[in-house]
């Protein structure tokens, strides 16, 4: 039964509440934090992209210079990744995941808080390279190598001064915070579930956590790895990357990417288990195949590794090292196509309310499934030796960040808002949100495909006229004008209905998990009597004494 | 009932949608379609993009049959299975799992893989692989910050972006193999309507191939980020007669025109210090840093095909790069009007 939350008003001093938060080790405030800043640089990155369309909207432009568009597309990517995309899930995961498996806070608050911290403090260090060396109207001394930095691009001959230093360290630090986060998350899954839920009965938002968590401590060292051997070339002498005395260029791409493709399955897999708590609430039905769930989630995360040269089939790898990668690759689509069926299932024969969370993972739905085509095409090497580096990258990647990623945040920004606020957001401005993004997204995205099949590479701040480039870019950034409107309107709508929203109650969504069993917000210690479940839908049981989830399970 | 209506939902869809795709691939495949774009990977016109083609389709083919699968599961469970008003409240039954259904969508991917990834290795073996034939034109191919460097040293002479090959005859192909080499960064060579793309890695030497079939100018550039000018490091292939080949290499082999009428800009030629980068052969000047300008005029553009080769756009580039490539490594020169006139009249004798 739900009950309403008094508001107590009580006026403490400013500073006070600075330093709680700043000193704080409370999961829940922490995982606010990590969304509250990957927001502002989602804003950021936004503005980025819009300057960017904006030059690109017609051929041979000069609104802006190359060594400013250069700088903008390395920050904008290195920002989405490790500023905005990890963060916002290290944020929901930390605020959800002991709230769900019925815990007080994760296994290492204080490591909580100094993950967050270090994380803060790479995007801090990356975006004062703008403000350092350099005019500012140029970008400053931000990093203009892209944000896979190749080598040799990276080396003092080719990058002097200090921006490539920027990206290397901002990274670094970010990573020690990513790794920081990793270990919580492994951790507190493992370690700290209440009485009765098994791994079997978790929520797969939980499972998806844990994957996740694996694949980051597995990930980031590489990366790591990679640029220090990078500092080390550029200061103390080292030649690893340095063609001249023997060095590898070919050895950076294969570390980064040994990094970076699983570093996009680290990004997607949360996303996953945002759709797996909200797709069977707002369908009416337990989620379809647990189990096949979990497997296939396990798959992805191991068969991930082992994909990463697709990224390098243009490099000249010789034909069975390229036909060992098409495969992997082709590969770890059969589990990922097996979670879409899963999601289609649970909808199968349900009654779904088409509330804004179920809207966005609606269209999560159709977007990934067409961006996972698209990857399919990228996979057949080939096809990948036309279209690789051109503009139909450019639209997959962002068809799966954007199309899947982005549409599941704001699913669980409408899901989970309730519970950390006590307050719901408008619904109306959500549906504007919802149908205005949708068509920003496909205007954008959807034409910025045909560039790619007609020879458009990427990374350029301008093209040439006659090469029918033009009406396909000048639609992409009328979209993407659309997108900006669409953002405002829900950044108005997080802060209007903080103030203003409906009081949300226990469990506005009549869901089933432990999250929802305690008051919205919950208080600093989450549960006042530890719970003990018997089924992966403890509250179910509760809502449904005679029917139980675990007379079936 | 519901199977009923589901099935003969999948049929129409699937109907309507061979039929758009049919189309669509007729429309691509259109040889007029470089008119949609010069630079299309679906108007191939050489082996190796051929190859790339077919299987592309076959590709699309499969992945569109998917895409209509899926999508058509996908809409009709949104129509079908919303909650109506004047539903009651309670909960649906709930169906937990299948094991027949996992297997099922298990199965028919991984067959799915098993046909696509069969048919990708072939197509990457017949274009790697591919034996070189011994009378098979070479040129070594140098990518620079930001212009390409061309060594026909089969032929002993060197120019610099704008490629010239020999068409082949598909009955008696008489392919092109390009030597992939970079004197500083990362890059790529790509020109869609002859093949994919290949890398050019400094010391990591790569080999490509193309046939093309037909004469003309095909359209390309560097797909590689590598820096500032990276967007205009832009690529023309000339493909032409076995006969025009002949005439054009005979004519790049000569040494550099020497006009004594010119005399003065050679002079300052060398006293400007251009020679220092530049090569022109037959002269002191054997600089390796910029192009080779031994037969400058033979050429259409100039700064990497970015510019056309006209008496105005070659002042204004000598006088200083950065108004069309700013961020090209050629640094501004601080010559006087009179000095960049006679420079410039020089370099108009070098046909």
């Amino acid at each position: 039964m739900a009950s309403e939350s008094i508001p107590l008003t009580i006026h403490r001093n400013p500073l006070a509440v600075v330093y709680d938060w700043a000193a704080t080790v409370d999961h829940k405030k922490i995982g606010i934090m990590y969304i509250v800043y990957a927001l502002l640089f989602l804003v950021v990155m936004g503005i980025e992209a819009m300057l960017m369309r904006i030059q690109l909207a017609h051929a041979n432009s000069t609104f802006l210079s190359p060594q400013a568009f250069n700088r903008l597309f390395t920050l904008h990517g290195t920002t989405g990744i490790f500023f905005v995309a990890m963060p916002i899930l290290f944020g929901f995961g930390n605020y959800l995941v002991p709230l769900m498996i019925g815990a007080r806070d994760m296994a290492f608050p204080r490591l909580n808080a100094f993950s967050f911290w270090m994380t803060a403090l790479g995007g801090v260090l990356l975006y004062g390279s703008v403000f350092a060396g350099g005019p500012l109207s140029q970008g400053g001394s931000a990093p203009d190598v892209g944000w896979f930095a190749y080598a040799p691009l990276t080396s003092p001959a080719f990058s002097p001064g200090h921006s490539t230093d920027y990206w290397t360290l901002s990274l670094l630090v970010a990573g020690v915070g990513s790794i920081g986060a990793a270990v919580n998350f492994v951790a507190t899954i493992l370690s700290m579930r209440c009485k009765g839920m098994t791994l079997g009965r978790m929520p797969l938002f939980s499972w998806m956590n844990l994957v996740m968590g694996g694949l980051v401590l597995v990930t980031i060292s590489p990366l790591t790895a990679a640029q220090i051997m990078l500092m080390v070339d550029r200061y103390v002498g080292g030649h690893f990357f340095d063609t001249d005395a023997g060095g590898s260029v070919v050895m950076w791409m294969h570390f980064f990417w040994i990094f970076g493709h699983p570093e996009v399955y680290v990004l997607i897999i949360p996303c996953f288990g945002f759709v797996s708590e909200i797709i069977p609430v707002f369908s009416r039905k337990a989620m379809f195949g647990y189990p096949a769930m979990v497997a296939a989630t396990v798959s992805i995360g191991f068969v991930s590794l082992g994909v990463w040269a697709h990224h390098m089939f243009t490099v000249g790898m010789p034909s069975y090292g390229n036909a060992f990668f098409v495969l992997t690759t082709m590969v770890v689509a059969v589990p990922t196509g097996i979670k879409i069926f899963n999601w289609l299932a649970t909808m199968w024969g349900g009654k779904i309310r088409f509330a804004t969370p179920m809207l966005f993972c609606v269209a999560f739905l159709f977007q990934f499934l067409i961006g996972g085509l698209t990857g399919i095409m990228l996979a057949t090497a080939p096809f990948d030796w036309q279209l690789g580096n051109s503009y139909f990258v450019v639209a997959h990647f962002h068809y799966i960040i954007v199309g899947g990623i982005l549409f599941t945040i704001f699913a669980a920004f409408y899901y989970w808002y309730p519970k950390m606020t006590g307050r719901m957001l408008d619904e109306t401005l959500g549906k504007w949100h919802f149908w205005l993004f949708v068509l920003g997204f496909h205007l954008t995205f959807d034409f910025m495909h045909i560039p790619g099949l007609l020879g458009m590479p990427r990374r350029v701040y301008t093209y040439e006229a006659g090469r029918g480039w033009e009406t396909w870019n000048l639609i992409s950034t009328i979209g993407a004008g659309v997108q900006a409107i669409a953002i405002l309107i829900f950044v108005y709508n997080v802060v209007r209905s903080y103030f203003k929203g409906a009081a949300a109650g226990n469990d506005p969504w009549d869901a089933w998990t432990l999250e929802w069993a305690t008051p919205s917000p919950p208080p600093h210690y989450n549960f006042a009597k530890v719970p003990s479940v018997q089924s992966r839908r403890p509250l179910w049981d509760i809502k449904h004494p005679e029917d139980p989830d675990w007379r079936y399970e | 009932m519901q199977k009923k209506a589901s099935t003969s939902w999948l049929r129409l869809s699937a109907q309507v949608f061979s039929v758009i795709l049919a189309t669509a691939t007729a429309a691509l495949a259109d040889a007029r379609q470089p008119a949609l774009s010069p630079t299309n990977i679906f108007a191939p016109d050489s082996t190796p993009a051929h190859s790339i083609f077919r299987l592309s389709m076959f590709g699309l083919e499969v992945e569109g049959a998917i895409f209509v699968v899926v999508f058509s599961l996908l809409a009709y469970a949104v129509v079908k299975f919303r909650q109506r008003k004047g539903d009651d409240d309670l909960e649906p039954p709930q169906v937990y799992g299948s094991s027949q259904m996992e297997l099922a969508w298990t199965v028919l991917p991984v067959l799915i893989v098993v046909v696509l990834f069969l048919s990708t290795a072939q197509v990457i073996h017949r274009v790697q692989d591919a034996k070189r034939p011994a009378d098979a034109i070479q040129v070594t191919v140098v990518a620079h910050q930001f212009w390409w460097e061309y060594r026909y040293d089969q032929y002993g002479f060197t120019t610099s972006n704008e490629l010239h090959v020999p068409v082949s005859d598909p009955k008696h192909p008489t392919p092109t193999y390009l030597s992939l080499l970079s004197a500083d960064v990362d890059h790529s060579f790509w020109v869609p309507r002859l093949a994919g793309k290949t890398d050019l890695i400094p010391n990591h030497p790569n080999s490509m191939w193309i046939d093309p079939q037909e004469t003309g100018l095909f359209l390309g550039q560097c797909a590689q980020y590598c820096g500032t000018q990276h967007a205009k490091m832009l690529i023309r292939v000339y493909v032409q007669s076995r006969e025009d080949f002949d005439r054009w290499i005979h004519e790049q082999q000569q040494p550099a025109v020497s006009n004594p009428a010119v005399a003065a800009g050679r002079a300052l030629f060398q006293a400007k210090l251009c020679f220092i980068c530049h090569t022109v052969r037959g002269t002191p000047a054997v600089g390796k840093v910029g192009p080779d300008l031994t037969h400058l005029m033979s050429r259409d553009t100039i700064g990497s095909g970015s510019v056309p080769n006209t008496p105005e756009n070659l002042r204004k580039w000598i006088r200083d790069p950065g108004t069309f490539k700013p961020g090209s490594l050629m640094p501004p020169q601080n010559l006087t009007d009179d000095e960049l006139n006679q420079i410039a009249a020089y370099l108009e004798t070098l046909r």
